[in-house]
């Protein structure tokens, strides 16, 4: 994977703005951004302290070619999706999408912040929403608990357990998804040859083929 | 004949036995007053939700919706598909308005699709279930079936984000959208106003990132307490679990004593047009509506 991070570095040769603007999904336009800091003032103010830098900043660090600094953030993986400052923006950047566009470039190449709560929780979703074309929502929390082991996945599940609970009380939660019950798509097959053709073609779009 | 036909894209957390299958059995107890048809997209597929975002990147995200696109218009041709999950909605619209705008990521997308036998020429409009309710029938027409007006409840109707950013429902502001409480007087109870309607729960990230998304919940419950209100309302599945469950875990670590129970407005529909409480789905409640209970009772 660094491979892929030295080989775009030399590609781009220092031009870090053409970087994201080629790479990261809606990374054109990021020099659209004027700086005003509404983006910093709409984001949901209980995930300010897992900032290293506000929006805007992340915008002009890309401008001033930060390559380092902008790919290993923590600031973009706290985007909870919620386009306060997509739809207050006064340029209309669509800041949600360049979030997740250069959080998914940066995790792309290598660069993504070890450990990453959010990432692994993406990971884990996609995986298995795309495992049988739906959700599993018992494998989906197994997983997320049990991400750092056994010890800390029962001290996680035991932590959580009145809601567990809670929910299959009110028939919410179907115990026998842990087994591959539930539900699931019939053409599962299909659903994998057309992902992964997905999946080649954009690589290809990219310049990221293996 | 039905008055009304879609074809319906109920979404993962809808299903028997998921998170929000008490959602699912409101819907089709209240469109069964309202004479709406909902026909299942077959065998439709996940949307991606937001969070997928790193793991799936663009191109198969799209490619996902473009599935249920390519199955409704084959199967289900010339009606719009509705969704009641405020992230599939989004999700869905999304992709609609990206491979509209591209044609080579319409392209793409059906090299794809051909390795799942598809092909995707128009893709049909994509709605929610509210859109539904107050556009193609109407604030009028849904109270006319009012049999037992929810009167003097105060309810605090929680938009949240994905319903109202950034698609929204047409005519309403983001900062002050007034559907929901449209909706919650047109069953006769009181909608109270508090500064929390469009907050976020913190969304999918309660998984990852929990003491800041139970921060944020936190504020949303103590706001429509402090208006007074005795139950919240909401359209979106995972507003819905993120401010029911986590009410204790909030209570455990801040003290508080929140037991404020969370309804969908299909819930309250379902109530006020003389349902039963099973009909309703209450029994899909973690913390229980006993006053909605009584009132069903009745």
């Amino acid at each position: 994977m660094s491979d892929m991070n030295q080989q775009m570095a030399a590609k781009y040769q220092g031009n870090f703005l053409k970087e994201i603007e080629e790479q990261a999904e809606t990374g054109e336009w990021v020099k659209m951004c004027m700086q005003c800091g509404v983006c910093s003032g709409s984001c949901p103010t209980n995930f300010h302290p897992g900032w290293e830098h506000p929006p805007q900043e992340i915008f002009m660090m890309i401008r001033a070619g930060k390559r380092e600094e902008v790919l290993s953030s923590q600031s973009m993986w706290m985007c909870v999706s919620c386009y306060n400052c997509y739809v207050r923006c006064p340029r209309k950047v669509p800041i949600t999408h360049i979030m997740h566009g250069i959080a998914e470039y940066a995790y792309r190449i290598g660069r993504a912040p070890k450990n990453q709560p959010t990432l692994h929780l993406s990971q884990t979703f996609w995986n298995n929403a795309t495992k049988t074309g739906r959700v599993n929502e018992v494998q989906l929390t197994q997983t997320l608990y049990f991400k750092d082991g056994i010890a800390s996945g029962i001290k996680k599940a035991m932590a959580m357990q009145d809601v567990a609970l809670g929910l299959v009380k009110a028939g919410r939660l179907n115990l026998m998804e842990a087994i591959g019950g539930g539900h699931k798509c019939k053409d599962i097959k299909g659903i994998h040859a057309m992902l992964a053709k997905a999946k080649e073609l954009e690589a290809q779009r990219k310049g990221r083929a293996a | 004949m039905a008055k009304k036909e879609y074809a319906f894209y109920p979404g993962c957390s809808s299903q028997k036995g998921a998170s929000a299958s008490n959602y699912l059995v409101s819907v089709e107890s209240m469109c069964q007053t309202l004479d709406i048809k909902m026909t299942e997209i077959p065998d439709w597929n996940c949307c991606g939700a937001s969070i997928s975002y790193a793991e799936a990147g663009e191109l198969p995200r799209h490619v996902m919706n473009a599935r249920n696109f390519a199955l409704a218009e084959q199967n289900l041709p010339e009606r719009d598909i509705v969704a009641t999950c405020a992230a599939c909605w989004l999700g869905a619209r999304e992709s609609k308005e990206r491979l509209e705008h591209s044609n080579v990521l319409l392209a793409d997308t059906n090299t794809a699709l051909k390795e799942a036998g598809l092909n995707l020429k128009v893709i049909p409009e994509v709605r929610h279930m509210v859109e539904v309710l107050i556009e193609d029938l109407g604030y009028a027409e849904l109270a006319s079936h009012v049999k037992k007006p929810l009167e003097g409840m105060k309810i605090a109707g929680y938009v949240g984000c994905q319903t109202n950013r950034p698609f929204g429902i047409a005519g309403e502001s983001f900062e002050n959208p007034m559907y929901l409480d449209k909706l919650i007087e047109s069953v006769g109870a009181e909608a109270t106003k508090y500064d929390q309607k469009v907050t976020c729960c913190g969304g999918a990230l309660a998984f990852s990132e929990p003491d800041k998304a139970q921060a944020q919940i936190k504020d949303i419950i103590e706001a429509a307490y402090d208006s007074g209100a005795e139950m919240l309302v909401t359209p979106c599945p995972l507003c819905q679990a993120n401010t029911e469950v986590y009410q204790g875990q909030i209570n455990k670590k801040y003290g508080t004593k929140f037991n404020l129970p969370v309804l969908y407005y299909s819930q309250l529909m379902v109530l006020a047009y003389g349902g039963s409480a099973k009909d309703a789905g209450l029994n899909g409640q973690v913390i229980r509506a006993r006053k909605l209970e009584e009132f069903a009772g009745k």
